[in-house]
């Protein structure tokens, strides 16, 4: 078989939808066109069907209820009202949230905003690993403190923080738990009641659905959780969430949940060893290849590393058929390195010269022997184009270096 | 971001990449950026003390596409110009011919500082410097 150029391999960006998902999807744009909400017609009951349908897809794959699932246009919106609408309905209880700083910006902004109208929150540090340790949000918890946020699996470094831990924690002191679980619901196992999580974001088009569907997981018994909207309107969604569902959408994410249930295990597997692979080979051929975040505790399909005396964006122009991210600032509109691997403590020069490569369902291992030889190539010559590194074959300690404009 | 063409000509082909000797007084060098800041430029021309004109110029870079393009160019352009004639490029110049976005100014900012840098620490070596105050203010 011949390799089709370009190679995505930035699957936690975005993943292309499964063609089985578009399948099942496609009957809804035309056909079963109905308002799930159409209490007394055919095609509103066809159209409910297909949602409850959905809702139990979804609630299988994390353990839950069908009635806990409340669809959202995505995981921003999920984390939005998550967040705030648990400090809106629980402010007289206190105004206290403990979140981490590694988290996804819909759950930073969202706390940022919450802290300019007097709620407190503490951003939990990360470990060079990029994980964070339970017993910072044990000592972090006061008797103000009404939620904590902690993502499941990160979008940059691809590290999976305990979870189950601070859930065990949370509910041992009454408090609710959120997690973000975007990147890894569908790629590693969860549980809501295994883990003990309260709230869940869930997105679509992270796990082989389409863009613009997500669901918020919000339990129903011990605790009883309830929200404040943030949308009001016809009071769908048990009135957490108004406006007319997006049956075609949740039809998609429905059958992405029950594809990636099905085939988890198998499909992780094979993505683990697709990343061992590329991992092992950029090391083995070149020097200074550093992994960014805890190998272990990581997502199948994420590898982030940095290429020291390489600049990322220079080293995404010279890979150009094949679709990465970096944390370069050169590549984001903030001129900022990832803040995520700052927070690990990576230094700004290896922040702007890493790549985040992302394995997913499609992919094979053609396709990652040929991106290890343009990277590899790349890098070589890159780094026969750099200053820094001519200036450490020479011996210099760049850190001693007195630089221009510092 | 979308290249332009003459940025993924120069960064496919870079012109002139290498190093003369430092320690050689017909070569001054110009060491600009950070690494922390995601570019360093380093950028040497080889200058005929009798006539001072530059005869050959080099450079290394680590940053973007944009500032490898806009060092390479400078080298180009270097080539052949008297040192006064060099102190003249502006980095608006090198904006126009690589139709560098907005975002993207500061390469060219850093290849000019990288030529006066470079061309101060050759006046430096030769005992010539005229404005060294001026030629600071710009390294």
């Amino acid at each position: 078989m011949s390799l089709k150029l370009p190679i995505y391999m930035d699957n936690h960006a975005t993943t292309p939808c499964d063609p089985r998902v578009f399948e099942a999807m496609s009957p809804y744009f035309t056909e079963i066109f109905g308002n799930a909400a159409s209490r007394n017609h055919r095609f509103g009951w066809d159209a409910e069907e297909a949602v409850e349908n959905a809702r139990k897809q979804i609630a299988d794959l994390i353990g839950a209820f069908s009635k806990e699932i409340i669809f959202t246009s995505g995981a921003t919106e999920s984390d939005n009202l998550a967040i705030k609408g648990v400090a809106e309905m629980y402010y007289e209880k206190g105004d206290h949230i403990i979140t981490v700083v590694t988290e996804h910006k819909a759950v930073l902004d969202t706390c940022k905003k919450l802290e300019k109208r007097g709620f407190k929150v503490t951003y939990l540090p990360v470990a060079s690993d990029g994980l964070i340790s339970p017993d910072d949000v044990k000592n972090a918890i006061t008797d103000k403190t009404i939620l904590v946020s902690v993502m499941l699996a990160n979008n940059e470094i691809g590290v999976i923080q305990p979870i189950a831990e601070i859930g065990k924690l949370c509910k041992e002191r009454g408090i609710l738990f959120h997690t973000d679980a975007t990147q890894g619901v569908g790629k590693i196992p969860f549980n809501v009641n295994k883990f003990n999580v309260d709230l869940v974001s869930i997105s679509a088009h992270k796990m082989y659905g389409p863009k613009g569907i997500g669901a918020l997981y919000v339990r129903r018994k011990n605790p009883r959780v309830t929200l404040v909207p943030m949308i009001d309107g016809g009071g769908h969604e048990r009135g957490m969430r108004s406006g007319t569902l997006n049956v075609t959408g949740i039809v998609g994410l429905g059958k992405a949940c029950e594809i990636a249930q099905a085939e988890m295990e198998e499909e992780s597997g094979r993505i683990l060893s697709l990343r061992n692979k590329l991992h092992k080979g950029l090391v083995d051929e070149l020097p200074e290849v550093f992994l960014n975040g805890d190998k272990a505790h990581r997502l199948p399909g994420n590898l982030n590393v940095s290429f020291a005396y390489v600049e990322g964006e220079s080293l995404l122009m010279g890979i150009n058929d094949i679709a990465v991210s970096s944390g370069s600032a050169c590549t984001s509109a903030s001129l900022e390195p990832s803040y995520v691997l700052k927070a690990l403590g990576v230094g700004e020069e290896l922040a702007h010269s890493s790549i985040r490569f992302g394995l997913g369902r499609f992919n094979t291992e053609e396709e990652v022997d040929y991106a290890l030889n343009r990277v590899t190539d790349a890098v070589n010559r890159l780094r026969e184009l750099s200053p820094l590194w001519e200036m450490v074959q020479e011996g210099i300690d760049l850190r001693t270096v007195q630089w221009a404009g510092e | 971001m979308a290249y332009s063409d003459k940025v993924i000509d120069h960064y496919n082909n870079p012109r002139n990449v290498g190093s003369f000797d430092k320690k050689d007084p017909s070569v001054g060098t110009g060491l600009v950026g950070a690494p922390e800041c995601g570019d360093v430029m380093k950028l040497q021309v080889k200058i005929n003390p009798d006539t001072n004109v530059i005869e050959d110029a080099k450079f290394k870079t680590f940053g973007c596409g944009s500032a490898i393009a806009s060092s390479s160019l400078a080298t180009e352009w270097l080539k052949g110009r008297s040192v006064d004639q060099a102190l003249e490029i502006k980095n608006t110049e090198i904006v126009k011919e690589l139709n560098l976005p907005p975002v993207k100014i500061h390469c060219s900012v850093l290849a000019e500082d990288a030529i006066k840098a470079a061309i101060h620490d050759y006046q430096k070596k030769q005992g010539t410097e005229n404005k060294p105050e001026e030629a600071m203010a710009n390294a």
